[in-house]
């Protein structure tokens, strides 16, 4: 489970938290972004061993609502998605950061989410009209 | 993600049920100025409360409009497309509203209250077109129609569980049959109560002033809670009537499409005299239709949106009006008007999606009983 506090995040809402050995990142979306989309009811995840670039689209999460594309944090190489989200899309709802996580990057430069909002800033963000 | 953004104003109009909407966490968003809950837990597990057990919906957005007196019938049977006269009282029935090229107005359901009495149920978005449009056509006529959507709030209770619920309001309304309808004294108050609904399922739609609609609400929920009943809002809605086969009006059908062409040939009787429309009717009749609202299901992951290309044998054949995923097939789902009258279910259609192309078939609707045998 990634500590909200502990990630960073972007202002399309992922969050991007270092896993706990410090050589894998995991991606998923917010609370807030959740809560927005409603259900989430498919996701299509990259394919393991891509190479993303940060801001780059890498998956899409499609609720009833619409579809959201998800970007890259940071760039590195994608290590790892969640099957389980395949299967059972409403995880992303229930649990965005816990096992609604959507991927794992190896990154090429974890020092490249420093420029992304820490847990306080994303909640002054969320709190201003412009998100 | 894109960016998301609240579209909620101060000039919408709201029901009798908002405040208390509010205090369940309903989430509002604006329906043709109306603020209304899209949903208070999840779509999904709303629409599968229907499905299963039982929802509660607050529909006081509609419009209701009384049309009395001794040529109430014979204005009713001269502007919908449907035999009123067919209709004893205590009996509803579903219908188009038709202008002279056979084009839908709205899609109503009216009761027989009287032999001199009938009460219609008209949508928002259309309400005052309607009643503008009955007021006129009643020139000449002895029938008074009034608009008394102002007076009424309307709550809709659906699913296999509603004919238990419905007895803490009203134990009679439990002995209606479908389509069946009533009028009764609840709380003080005139109330109308038909077992009629949008969902596909049993269910029931209940008519009261608003001074009661608050009561009304808690004494079903309260009561249905035990049975798994929970408060649903416009996304659920939507989902369940789009499985069901049910359209929206405004969405798929309008005054630029016929009940033919949309699928709904059962609503027209030809045979029943003369009516606004009726000769449009017939001459399509005779000419064949150039174009028909299919139901389209994905054979492939993926969700279908409104307005989203159909390609058929290679060629744009239309466009999707109403797409969702559908929460009891776990599939994309969606009609569309094609321009090609000769499609049977199995044919093969392409759906566009996010720049590509998403396997389809036509399907026979309702969608939702397709994997029930």
């Amino acid at each position: 489970m990634a500590n909200p506090e502990k990630c960073r995040y972007m202002e399309s809402h992922e969050w991007i938290c270092s896993d706990e050995d410090g050589a894998t990142a995991t991606i998923g979306i917010s609370d807030h972004a959740q809560k927005e989309i409603t259900d989430v009811v498919f996701v299509d995840l990259p394919a393991v061993g891509r190479t993303v670039t940060k801001g780059e689209a890498v998956a899409v999460v499609e609720s009833v609502k619409a579809a959201f594309d998800i970007y890259a944090p940071i760039s590195g190489e994608v290590v790892a998605v969640n099957g389980e989200v395949g299967e059972n899309p409403a995880l992303v709802n229930e649990s965005p950061h816990g096992n609604g996580w959507l991927y794992r990057l190896k990154p090429a430069d974890i020092k490249e989410a420093d420029s992304l909002m820490d847990f306080a800033a994303y909640q002054e963000f969320l709190k201003s009209a412009t998100h | 993600m894109i960016h998301l953004v609240d579209m909620t104003t101060e000039t919408l109009k709201r029901t009798p049920l908002y405040n208390h909407q509010q205090d369940l966490g309903g989430r509002f968003v604006d329906f043709h100025g109306w603020e209304l809950p899209i949903q208070f837990s999840s779509i999904i597990r709303e629409h599968e409360a229907v499905r299963q057990s039982c929802g509660l919906f607050d529909v006081s957005h509609m419009g209701q409009i009384d049309i009395k007196g001794p040529d109430a019938l014979k204005l009713l049977q001269k502007i919908q497309s449907n035999d009123a006269s067919k209709v004893a009282v205590g009996r509803a029935m579903y219908a188009h509203i038709l202008n002279e090229k056979g084009g839908v107005v709205d899609d109503i359901i009216f009761s027989r209250l009287g032999e001199e009495r009938f009460f219609v149920v008209v949508n928002a978005a259309t309400a005052e077109k309607d009643f503008a449009w009955m007021t006129s056509h009643a020139k000449g006529l002895n029938v008074q129609v009034t608009d008394r959507s102002r007076e009424y709030a309307m709550l809709a209770l659906q699913g296999p569980s509603a004919v238990k619920i419905i007895t803490t309001i009203s134990p009679s309304a439990a002995e209606l049959k479908r389509f069946g309808a009533l009028e009764e004294r609840i709380y003080g108050q005139h109330v109308i109560i038909t077992r009629t609904g949008y969902t596909g399922e049993d269910g029931f739609e209940i008519v009261m002033p608003v001074e009661i609609s608050v009561r009304v609400w808690r004494t079903l929920s309260v009561n249905g809670h035990s049975q798994g009943l929970l408060p649903c809002g416009l996304g659920a809605r939507d989902t369940l009537r789009l499985e069901a086969g049910y359209l929206l009006y405004g969405t798929d059908i309008d005054d630029q499409h016929t009940p033919f062409e949309a699928g709904y040939g059962w609503v027209v009787k030809l045979k029943k005299g003369d009516f606004i429309g009726k000769a449009a009717l017939e001459r399509q009749k005779t000419e064949g239709l150039r174009r028909k609202l299919y139901g389209i299901r994905l054979t492939e992951k993926g969700v279908p949106r409104a307005g989203a290309d159909v390609r058929v044998d290679g060629a744009k054949a239309g466009e999707l009006a109403s797409a969702t995923f559908s929460p009891t097939l776990k599939t994309g789902i969606g009609v569309g008007y094609l321009d090609r009258a000769d499609l049977a279910p199995g044919a093969i259609v392409e759906v566009s999606a996010r720049g590509r192309g998403l396997a389809g078939e036509i399907v026979q609707m309702p969608f939702y009983k397709l994997d029930r045998s």
